[in-house]
């Protein structure tokens, strides 16, 4: 399609950055704790070169590749401020306000011929409402890639293995115990009881809120890994409620060591390991 | 049987069964239900939700809060465009998986159930109601 818009925008370039980066400053929500006004202007130049390039080729639908540039340059940008925590409303208003800045110029440019200046104004429409969803198509992605992260994240901080006593380790297991979980508690597990020589190690699941057949088979799955490392495993922390539950679901953990308490499970573990804790002789502080 | 509440979810990854359960615990705090019925009702739904992304990829789970005789209870409805099950006697039996699993799914939610209807057509779908009521056992 011919269109005379391309020639024009490219003479009136400086215009049209000078209105957009105005369109962009005016807005209340714009983060200035997050970029600098000169950072902006950079950015906002290096977009308007390349589609303004792009425009030149007489092509106008940016699913061509003459647009690739362009739209390397947004999903860049787009990716970056999820990263960096922009609102979707930041982010999009970029190429939004950059819509409105075409209208101005093209406004004064076709005003004595309406039919035009529609004309026109459609075919930068459609264009720029591509490069829109674009820019919120990897403005989400990156949020999702931010979530996922944390959830690896989480995953692997809330899996810790600790030494509580010589040949005895706890693990207290912290939300929900799905395949992932347990593959990262088991690998840990595992890789403590041969770094230790541990004998006996303690599960606390007081900390997870739901023991369906998925999360028992889990657990059973465990402890069977341990034993056959040589060790013995002792789930702490079934609660009342857990217990009822699990019975009732027809779950069979009777020949799994099963303490109510962290606390009495450690005792099973000493009376196992054949250690005595005794309350000794209180000594003197002076 | 009048329904006061309801709410109606898609189940379509793993994390929308952590979502669920949580809404479910909502439901059941909400009429209040002891603890160790929530747990009964939560398990049960956490099992049937399951089900459905494993044996159907998938489906809607409606959760309602319901009085029958002057008693407040939660409804779970769990319903899916999956393969359906050839053999519903066989499926509720303990133990009995196609899944590798420990087959307990079904049977287990019954268990943790006050009410338990299952409807099944082969190549249609399954819909598993359950129903906990307040002062359920
Ligand atoms: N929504 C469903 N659609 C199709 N088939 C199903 C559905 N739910 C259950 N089934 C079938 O019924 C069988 C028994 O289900 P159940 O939940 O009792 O056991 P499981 O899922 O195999 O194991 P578990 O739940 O103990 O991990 C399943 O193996 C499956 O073949
Ligand atoms: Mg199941």
């Amino acid at each position: 399609m011919k269109s005379k818009t391309a020639s024009f925008l490219k003479k009136n370039k400086k215009q049209l950055l000078e209105a957009w980066m105005h369109n962009q400053l005016a807005d209340s929500t714009l983060r200035d704790d997050l970029i600098t006004n000169e950072e902006l202007g950079k950015q906002s130049e290096e977009l308007l070169d390349s589609l303004l390039k792009a425009l030149g080729s007489g092509e106008f639908n940016a699913d061509s590749d003459v647009f690739q540039p362009v739209v390397d340059i947004i999903s860049e940008l787009s990716i970056t401020r999820a990263r960096q925590g922009f609102s979707p409303r930041e982010t999009s208003l970029f190429v939004m306000s950059l819509k409105r800045a075409f209208y101005s110029i093209m406004d004064k440019e076709f005003a004595n011929d309406p039919a035009l200046l529609y004309q026109e104004a459609v075919i930068i429409n459609n264009l720029l409402d591509t490069l829109s969803i674009i820019t919120m198509e990897t403005f989400i992605k990156g949020r999702e890639e931010v979530i996922l992260r944390q959830t690896d994240e989480i995953n692997e901080i809330s899996t810790p293995v600790i030494r509580v006593w010589d040949g005895i380790l706890a693990l207290p297991i912290i939300g929900t115990l799905d395949s992932a979980r347990t593959q990262i508690v088991m690998e840990n597990l595992l890789q403590m009881i041969v770094e230790t020589g541990s004998r006996i190690a303690i599960l606390d699941i007081s900390g997870v809120p739901t023991v369906d057949s998925l999360v028992a088979q889990h657990l059973i799955k465990t402890v069977s890994a341990t034993r056959l490392m040589g060790a013995e495993c002792i789930i702490s922390g079934i609660r009342a409620e857990i217990a009822q539950t699990i019975v009732h679901l027809g779950i069979d953990l009777s020949n799994i060591n099963t303490k109510a308490s962290l606390a009495s499970a450690l005792k099973l573990a000493f009376n196992m390991l054949g250690v005595e804790v005794r309350r000794g002789e209180k000594k003197s502080i002076i | 049987m009048m329904t006061l509440t309801k709410e109606k979810l898609t189940i379509l990854r793993e994390p929308d069964v952590i979502f669920f359960r949580n809404k479910a615990k909502e439901y059941a705090v909400k009429i209040g239900m002891s603890l160790v019925g929530q747990t009964k009702l939560i398990t049960a739904a956490s099992e049937l939700v399951r089900n459905m992304l494993r044996y159907a990829n998938g489906g809607e789970a409606i959760l309602e809060i319901v009085v029958r005789n002057n008693i407040k209870g939660v409804r779970l409805t769990f319903a899916d465009k999956g393969p359906g099950i050839k053999d519903v006697k066989q499926a509720m039996q303990d133990g009995f998986s196609t899944g590798k699993s420990l087959g307990l799914g079904l049977p287990g939610a019954k268990r943790l159930s006050n009410e338990f209807d299952l409807k099944s057509e082969v190549g249609k779908g399954t819909t598993v109601t359950i129903i906990r009521w307040k002062n359920g056992l």
